[in-house]
């Protein structure tokens, strides 16, 4: 079964369309999904700010990523629960969105960045824990997280603007190819 | 009151934004970061007072350090959602959840620089951790209530 066929299956099971009719749930899966913002990409936020030495400048390093990260994964954990029943909810139609797309990508970004500072940068932070302005490698990282979440961020809100998508024909060859549209069918 | 929000939405701005394709949500994407970012400004304190996060760093300390990184986002949510209500003020006018959120918004912004800002500077000694507790729920109990409202104004209407 292709991913699209799997779209497909899944829009049509009923909590799928129990969901997406609601009217209260779906709002309110939405609203947590939003708000819970604040606390995971918020501490992030503090967390890279850190890293590049703007803020908590006096506390070391080792003690805001220790106490800010516990927060940050009940953050993410309900982001990724609301997120999933979002994308239950309508799959087929934000499979083939080009934001949805885009957000994706960012997010699998944002792991191997995590991923490569907590196996490399981390790994090391008792060498640099007090300095108000951590190591390059590690501004680097806070650099590149506040980017990519921004534009996880930026683009999870435009998934909910239809300009691109592929009932909305003629679009550009790109945008046809990068959304999955399969032209001519509906 | 109606006719003041009319003529807001009849400005040049208002309209400007109205009739764009993008700008709308290119404006609410900025609205919606600079939401993350005073989010985490008022937690990291809120938590500290409530006695979790960085418990090892003084309610002073940290309210310091992030005083800057509060008034600078909400000086951006501000802008952008006085922008964002010039492109349909009329809507706003007949939608319960703005009112709401106005309401909520005045008062968390009262508190915050009034009695929060008070707590947060004195020296912890002066403190009593049941202060800053009721200092912190008041706090998190309006933001919450500024953001859930104003999430709630795109549903209705």
């Amino acid at each position: 079964m292709s991913l699209l066929g799997f779209c497909q299956w899944l829009a049509a099971t009923r909590p799928s369309i129990a969901l997406h009719e609601s009217l209260y749930m779906y709002p309110l899966v939405e609203s947590v999904h939003v708000l819970t913002l604040c606390l995971f990409v918020g501490m992030s936020v503090l967390l890279d700010l850190r890293l590049l030495g703007i803020t908590l400048r006096r506390i070391p390093a080792s003690d805001v990523i220790a106490r800010l990260v516990p927060w940050m994964t009940v953050g993410f954990i309900v982001m990724l629960t609301t997120g999933l029943l979002l994308f239950y909810a309508i799959p087929v139609r934000s499979y083939q969105n080009i934001f949805f797309r885009l957000k994706m990508i960012m997010l699998v970004l944002a792991g191997v960045n995590a991923w490569v500072f907590h196996t490399h940068v981390h790994k090391r932070v008792f060498i640099w824990d007090m300095d108000p302005k951590p190591p390059g490698a590690a501004r680097m990282a806070g650099a590149a997280s506040l980017i990519l979440w921004a534009v996880i961020v930026v683009s999870g809100r435009m998934i909910a603007y239809n300009w691109f998508d592929c009932d909305m024909q003629p679009q550009p060859r790109f945008v046809n190819w990068a959304a999955g549209c399969v032209v001519g069918q509906k | 009151m109606l006719q003041t929000f009319q003529a807001i939405e009849l400005s040049t701005i208002g309209q400007a934004i109205k009739t764009s394709s993008w700008a709308f949500a290119v404006i609410e994407s900025v609205h919606l970061l600079a939401l993350a970012v005073i989010g985490g400004a008022v937690l990291l304190v809120d938590l500290r007072m409530l006695g979790f996060g960085l418990r090892q760093q003084s309610v002073r300390d940290l309210a310091r350090d992030a005083e800057p990184i509060l008034i600078g986002s909400l000086m951006v949510m501000l802008v952008t959602g006085v922008a964002l209500f010039a492109s349909e003020a009329v809507k706003c006018y007949y939608s319960t959840p703005f009112w709401v959120k106005m309401t909520s918004l005045l008062l968390a912004i009262i508190f915050t620089f009034t009695v929060r800002r008070r707590v947060t500077r004195a020296e912890a000694t002066l403190s009593r951790p049941i202060v800053y507790k009721l200092v912190a729920l008041v706090s998190l109990t309006l933001w919450f209530g500024v953001g859930a409202s104003g999430r709630w104004i795109g549903f209705s209407g």
